[in-house]
């Protein structure tokens, strides 16, 4: 019986929750289309999300497409086609890796940095200070890193495939001794418009979703140091998951 | 508690329960207009989860918050923001923007309210921070401050659109008795200069009482005495006596 009632509640904590986050989410909205557009703030947290956040996606990119030439030459070798590498490597980066492993570090870099921010101005009664001056916390907090995310992670994951590719060209070409001639034009075959079109738009959905978990959480952060600390964890753990799930369903919805 | 002078907020019944703990259970309470009344009680009693109803930060779960003859519990966001413009609020923790300076904290409201010149905004910013005696320290940011300057700071920010009501929520606590004294002494002054209705939750007896008009003391979730400050000094009610004069470390007779 304790036990049953144990996973009830679970339950419908877990229900609450994802109601609370899609109001959250639908009233976000809702602020996003009303003036005043707050220009400044946006590119403030472009920098934060976008800049800040370039270093760290362009050392992962790099080395992931190295890997990839690298454990795509062996494979291809066996059938005699290592032409081919070039493809195989543009393809898993476009269609996948650039869009899953970019938002990963955004989270990672910049979301947990979002909902800290967000968290720390709840405990210390800063966003009640805004409410009592007749701002609209959510407007002014919120949609500019969502507007943010949403123009900066399509872009960093842009960075990501083209710094990946080239880090499979020095590993293949270079090191490995493919011809270079190859590695392109078998890129230029094998990828097709819908591959880059949904990578962008994955990039695009998980722009959303990074801001929209992180902020969530730092907004409802319980009234404590240690809350402060919880919801910094479980917005990354819960992003990261959001990614990889919706990008399943995404991918299998574009395929 | 009824007073002939006019009033401005009105609080009817209102009950509040966090979860199963009830904190508020039906207080009533008229706050008359252009005085300073201090409401008193133990802590944790909900005097600033009160405090916070007036402004809609919190809604009631039942009864009437009536400002100037409008309900809050009836209004919808958009009206509320309205409502909040005759506000201004003095956080327990002043609720500085840490990522602002004293003087961007101060000329914040101005620059989001109201359509001035920066030079304008510049002037009245200005005025108001040497009226709390931080003339000179509009370039420090809050981390700076020390816990009375915060205060001060705070006060600035609530008084620089001129509000027709101020609330203070334990504007001295952490503060040594002298700084404790001259924030007192500063609201006083304000209140003198500039004539706002000013709702002050605080424990600090008998410090609070030579400067407030009224005094209502919160117990058990309902207000149970409301008087003029000198009146309120002399009350027979046996609760109130024992905890004013348990904070004023002398004993008093019975009456």
């Amino acid at each position: 019986m304790i036990l049953l009632q144990h996973v009830g509640k679970r339950t419908l904590f877990l229900i609450e929750e994802m109601g609370a986050m899609f109001v959250f989410l639908l009233r976000t909205f809702g602020w996003l289309f009303r003036p005043p557009v707050r220009i400044a703030q946006i590119i403030k947290q472009m920098h934060v999300v976008g800049f800040k956040s370039s270093f760290v996606v362009i050392l992962t990119a790099l080395f992931t497409g190295m890997v990839l030439a690298l454990q795509g030459y062996y494979s291809l070798r066996k059938f005699g086609s290592e032409g081919l590498l070039g493809s195989a490597v543009a393809i898993s980066m476009i269609r996948e890796l650039g869009p899953v492993l970019a938002s990963l570090m955004v989270t990672a870099r910049a979301g947990s940095a979002m909902t800290a921010e967000i968290g720390i101005m709840r405990i210390t009664e800063q966003i009640d200070a805004l409410e009592t001056m007749a701002i609209n916390s959510l407007q002014y907090l919120v949609t500019p890193k969502v507007v943010a995310s949403l123009i900066s992670v399509p872009l960093l994951v842009a960075m990501f495939d083209v710094v990946g590719i080239w880090g499979g060209y020095l590993v293949g070409v270079k090191l490995l001794g493919v011809s270079g001639s190859s590695y392109w034009s078998s890129i230029e075959s094998a990828v097709e418009w819908k591959d880059v079109y949904g990578g962008i738009l994955k990039s695009i959905s998980f722009g959303l979703i990074v801001s929209w978990i992180c902020c969530y959480k730092g907004y409802y952060t319980r009234m404590s140091s240690e809350g402060l600390g919880k919801a910094t964890t479980e917005s990354v753990v819960l992003a990261a998951v959001l990614i990889l799930v919706w990008d399943y369903f995404l991918t299998s919805v574009l395929m | 508690m009824s007073t002939s002078l006019p009033i401005i907020v009105k609080l009817v019944e209102v009950e509040k329960a966090f979860g199963e703990q009830s904190v508020l259970k039906g207080v009533t309470l008229d706050i008359p207009k252009g005085k300073i009344t201090t409401i008193i009680g133990p802590s944790g009693e909900g005097k600033s989860v009160m405090l916070k109803h007036i402004i809609g930060l919190i809604r009631p779960d039942r009864g009437k918050i009536i400002v100037d003859g409008i309900d809050l519990t009836r209004i919808n966001d958009r009206e509320l923001n309205d409502i909040r413009k005759k506000f201004a609020m003095l956080f327990q923790s002043a609720a500085l923007f840490d990522s602002m300076n004293v003087f961007d904290n101060v000329a914040f409201p101005l620059r989001e309210k109201r359509r001035a010149a920066e030079q304008e905004i510049s002037r009245l910013v200005q005025e108001m921070l040497d009226r709390v005696e931080l003339g000179d320290m509009g370039h420090k940011f809050p981390a700076e401050l020390s816990g009375g300057m915060k205060k001060r700071a705070g006060l600035a920010r609530a008084l620089v659109m001129r509000p027709e009501i101020i609330l203070f929520d334990e504007p001295t606590t952490g503060l040594d008795p002298l700084m404790a004294h001259a924030i007192h002494k500063l609201i006083l002054a304000m209140q003198k200069t500039f004539g706002f209705t000013g709702i002050m939750v605080s424990h600090q007896i008998p410090e609070i009482f030579p400067i407030s008009d009224w005094v209502a003391m919160l117990r058990n979730g309902k207000i149970i005495a409301m008087s003029p400050s000198d009146e309120f000094q002399q009350t027979a009610d046996p609760v109130v006596r024992e905890f004013i004069s348990v904070n004023n470390g002398i004993h008093l007779a019975p009456v």
